[in-house]
């Protein structure tokens, strides 16, 4: 919209050095902390993602599992007869027709609706999937051989968590982000000063699939095997909610604050207990839900805009006195 | 007419049973200041939302400049060049006072954006008399400054047709004049404005032409004086359950 302030660049350049640094982590360290640094820069790019779409418009999307099974199926059937980049770009492609036609499709519905459809639409394509292989192949399950090690897939993921970021904060900057913002204010006003409500919405939701798609086809490779429950694993589109809500989504980095400690925390706790995650999941759902319904990031706005209130008070008691 | 800036003609609005616009037809000529009176629930506020697309009519036609109207989404019509204020004051409480503005700005007919559009509604705030306040929080502004924010918020489109839904309620003595003075400098400047209104003094000082309705029908169209003293008029006014 405008010039790019001090702010921005001082924030920018302070992401900069961060990502530098998280980009040597290989050198450094290539078994635990390489592991879960990869599911760190993972669900970063695919929370930021999700948020894009979802902060604003305050539509919970379920359906993170299809995009990312989407983009892991287009690196899967085609490894052997394309390049992996061209794969990763079709993977983009097939996720923002996807959240396209889901887009026009269900966005006029209300969010408790929203909601149910893209969580059956995830399990909708996983069937279809599975039917299809049974139909016409004779296995299970797709292997996906690559040179990739465990590092190339985390820089991959960095590269992409990023972009998303990138994109994140040009979109805010544009026209669409403008629109978002009204849309998320007062719908009826955006209408009238000449938005078209539905299409700026699918427009971001196909932004937001491509990029978990593209997730999902970075981490193909890291799976070897893809199978249709691995693929399309609902976990993955809970835990997307779950961290991006504990972070917060209204700041671009909102959800990151939720994605590292959750990682961790996740990780630890399955190594520990592993039967017992879903309990694990459901009650830190609850809990954010209850304790935290804007996230950290909303309650740490909160309690900056309440002290800077505070001030602004003492201050002027101080001139009235 | 095809010289209307706007035409509606038969236009109809149900809601289940009620019939809340009955078959209105009305010209509005370019450059024409128009009140739209009549007592509560007579269907004012559902045809001003038929001609800016908030609603779909049930039937009957209203046409912008000639161009077919009725029945476009809200945001086709918008960019059309019609802009509103709305009858409960809207304001976009998580933003800025500009960037309340700019809103109407950036997806209209214009689509003004960066700096050109900043400049536009600068100006426009300090025309409502808004100035300085461009970074000021909504939320917390008051009545009388959330009206003056949304008037300048449906100029930022340059509307070729504005439609003002008791934008004038509410507001004390010297704020009425004040709000009067703006609509007739909005009015010499050639706008074509369609105003609700139940304030009477206004009606007679800004407009030379009202439209009166009645339980969702027209019951009179002409000169201001003239109409208001019709029997028809006044008893739909001072009705049978009216003191
Ligand atoms: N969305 C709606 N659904 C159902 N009925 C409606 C709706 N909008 C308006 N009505 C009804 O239509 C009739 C006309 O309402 P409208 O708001 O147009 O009146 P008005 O002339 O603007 O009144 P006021 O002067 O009180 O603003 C009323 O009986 C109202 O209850
Ligand atoms: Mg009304």
């Amino acid at each position: 919209m405008s010039a790019v302030s001090a702010g921005e660049i001082r924030v920018g350049l302070a992401g900069a050095v961060v990502v530098a640094l998280a980009a040597c982590l290989p050198l450094v360290d290539q078994g635990f902390y390489l592991s879960i640094s990869v599911n760190i820069v993972l669900y970063a790019a695919l929370c930021t993602a999700w948020t894009l779409f979802s902060g604003p418009t305050h539509y919970v999307s379920l359906a993170t599992a299809a995009f990312f099974g989407v983009g892991t199926y287009s690196v899967a059937l085609w490894i052997d007869q394309l390049p992996f980049p061209a794969l990763v770009a079709g993977g983009a492609l097939a996720g923002a027709a996807l959240a396209g036609v889901v887009g026009v499709a269900t966005l006029r519905l209300s969010g408790v609706y929203f909601v149910i459809f893209t969580l059956g639409l995830a399990e909708l394509v996983r069937q279809i999937v599975t039917w299809a292989q049974a139909k016409f192949t004779t296995r299970v399950g797709l292997y996906v051989f690559t040179d990739f090690t465990e590092k190339h897939i985390y820089w991959m993921l960095l590269a992409l968590a990023v972009a998303v970021f990138l994109a994140g904060w040009l979109i805010n900057r544009s026209r669409l982000g403008f629109a978002m913002r009204i849309i998320g204010n007062d719908e009826t006003v955006a209408r009238h000063v000449g938005i078209d409500t539905a299409r700026a919405k699918i427009l971001l939701f196909m932004v937001s699939g491509a990029f978990i798609a593209i997730a999902g086809a970075i981490s193909a490779p890291r799976y070897g095997y893809i199978q249709p429950p691995s693929a399309f694993n609902p976990m993955i589109s809970f835990l997307v909610v779950i961290m991006a809500l504990l972070g917060g989504t209204s700041r671009l980095w909102g959800p990151l604050v939720g994605v590292v400690p959750f990682v961790i925390a996740m990780d630890l706790i399955s190594a520990r207990f592993p039967n017992h995650m879903p309990i694990v999941m459901g009650l830190a759902f609850l809990a954010i839900v209850y304790l935290l319904p804007h996230g950290v990031t909303g309650r740490l706005e909160q309690v900056w805009t309440r002290l800077r209130n505070r001030r602004a008070l003492a201050v002027g008691a101080e001139r009235t006195a | 007419m095809s010289g209307a800036a706007l035409s509606v003609a038969g236009a109809r609005k149900a809601f289940g049973g009620l019939i809340a616009v009955n078959d209105v037809s009305f010209d509005i000529g370019q450059g024409e200041l128009v009140g739209l009176i009549g007592p509560n629930g007579s269907g004012k506020t559902t045809m001003l939302n038929l001609i800016s697309g908030a609603l779909r009519p049930s039937a009957g036609r209203i046409s912008l400049a000639g161009i077919d109207i009725s029945g476009k989404p809200a945001h086709a019509i918008a960019r059309l060049g019609v802009a509103r204020t709305f009858q409960l004051v809207r304001v976009l409480p998580s933003m800025s006072a500009i960037d309340n503005v700019i809103a109407g700005a950036a997806f209209g007919h214009m689509r003004l954006w960066g700096s050109e559009a900043r400049q536009m509604a600068e100006a426009l705030l300090e025309r409502v008399g808004l100035g300085g306040r461009a970074a000021a929080p909504t939320a917390s502004m008051t009545y009388i400054d959330q009206k003056r924010l949304e008037l300048a918020r449906a100029l930022a489109g340059e509307p070729r047709l504005l439609l003002l839904d008791e934008w004038l309620a509410g507001l004390n003595p010297s704020e009425l004049r004040l709000g009067i003075d703006l609509v007739r400098d909005l009015r010499a400047e050639g706008r074509t404005i369609v105003m609700v209104e139940h304030v009477m003094d206004a009606i007679r000082s800004l407009c030379d032409r009202c439209i009166v309705m009645s339980s969702g029908a027209k019951i009179a169209d002409g000169a201001v004086a003239e109409v208001l003293s019709r029997r028809e008029v006044v008893s739909a006014y001072l009705g049978d359950d009216d003191a």
